[in-house]
């Protein structure tokens, strides 16, 4: 087992969709056969993502590549970039609108619950230009 | 403790249908913050929930959840019913609220399952 690619468009408009692209990844590793914790992960990680997504990019894209190691999810959208990065990876900081917060999202918890999960994370953003994060989750783990 | 049992002690009526309420559960989570669940991970846990969206099936659709409960009286639309009955997830709703839920199910035995 090793490349397998996987490619997602993420709705901008549909907050109600967000997730939908976690959900069939989630799917997809089950039957590849990946242990339960690591898709767990996976999941989590890529669907918060999707979620900042949503709320602060309208939408983009997600990659997820699949080897016998590791699993690898590539995030990126077009949306108004992050102004600082080490502010945003900070637990319980957030610039989301209210109403994200009636929707039980926005609590700051995003990218510091990514970054948790996750066993590598690199986020790359340029205001005005867009957001890519980078994660990866080791299938067996590294001594 | 067994979902059946969490339907007898909050008095709840189920939701979905088809569901299978003999699951084992042993740790549950009370929160209507989706990010805030999410940053806990503990098997087969219950969510008791104030939020009736259909990011809430998704959220505990990725934490591997086996049952939520809405509190207050809370039912959400068929569209998010559908989504929890295609996942295998329990849903059920209680006239109790948030507070009152959690407190009951702790007195019978249920955890939080992330207390250090």
């Amino acid at each position: 087992m090793s490349g397998i690619h996987l490619h997602y468009d993420v709705p901008g408009d549909d907050f109600t969709r967000a997730g939908e692209a976690s959900g069939s990844v989630k799917k997809a590793l089950r039957q590849l056969g990946i242990p339960a914790e690591v898709i767990r992960k996976v999941a989590i990680a890529m669907y918060e993502g999707e979620i900042n997504m949503v709320i602060h990019a309208y939408g983009g894209t997600v990659d997820v590549e699949v080897t016998g190691e590791d699993i690898t999810m590539v995030l990126k959208d077009t949306g108004p970039g992050i102004e600082d990065i080490d502010r945003a990876m900070t637990a319980g900081y957030s610039t989301a609108p209210d109403n994200v917060r009636s929707l039980g999202f926005g609590a700051g918890m995003g990218l510091p619950n990514m970054k948790k999960y996750t066993d590598e994370m690199t986020v790359e953003s340029e205001v005005g230009v867009g957001t890519t994060v980078t994660m990866k989750v080791y299938i067996t783990p590294k001594a | 403790m067994t979902v059946q049992d969490i339907k007898e002690i909050l008095e709840c009526e189920v939701i979905t249908k088809d569901t299978d309420l003999s699951r084992e559960v042993h740790t549950a989570c009370g929160s209507d913050m989706m990010s805030d669940v999410l940053a806990f991970v503990k098997d087969q846990s219950v969510l008791l929930t104030g939020l009736i969206n259909p990011q809430v099936v998704r959220t505990a659709d990725m934490m591997d959840m086996v049952c939520i409960v809405f509190v207050r009286g809370k039912e959400p639309n068929e569209d998010v019913v559908e989504l929890a009955e295609e996942r295998g997830i329990v849903m059920m709703k209680t006239r109790y609220r948030m507070f009152t839920a959690c407190g009951l199910l702790y007195d019978n035995g249920l955890r939080g399952g992330c207390e250090r």
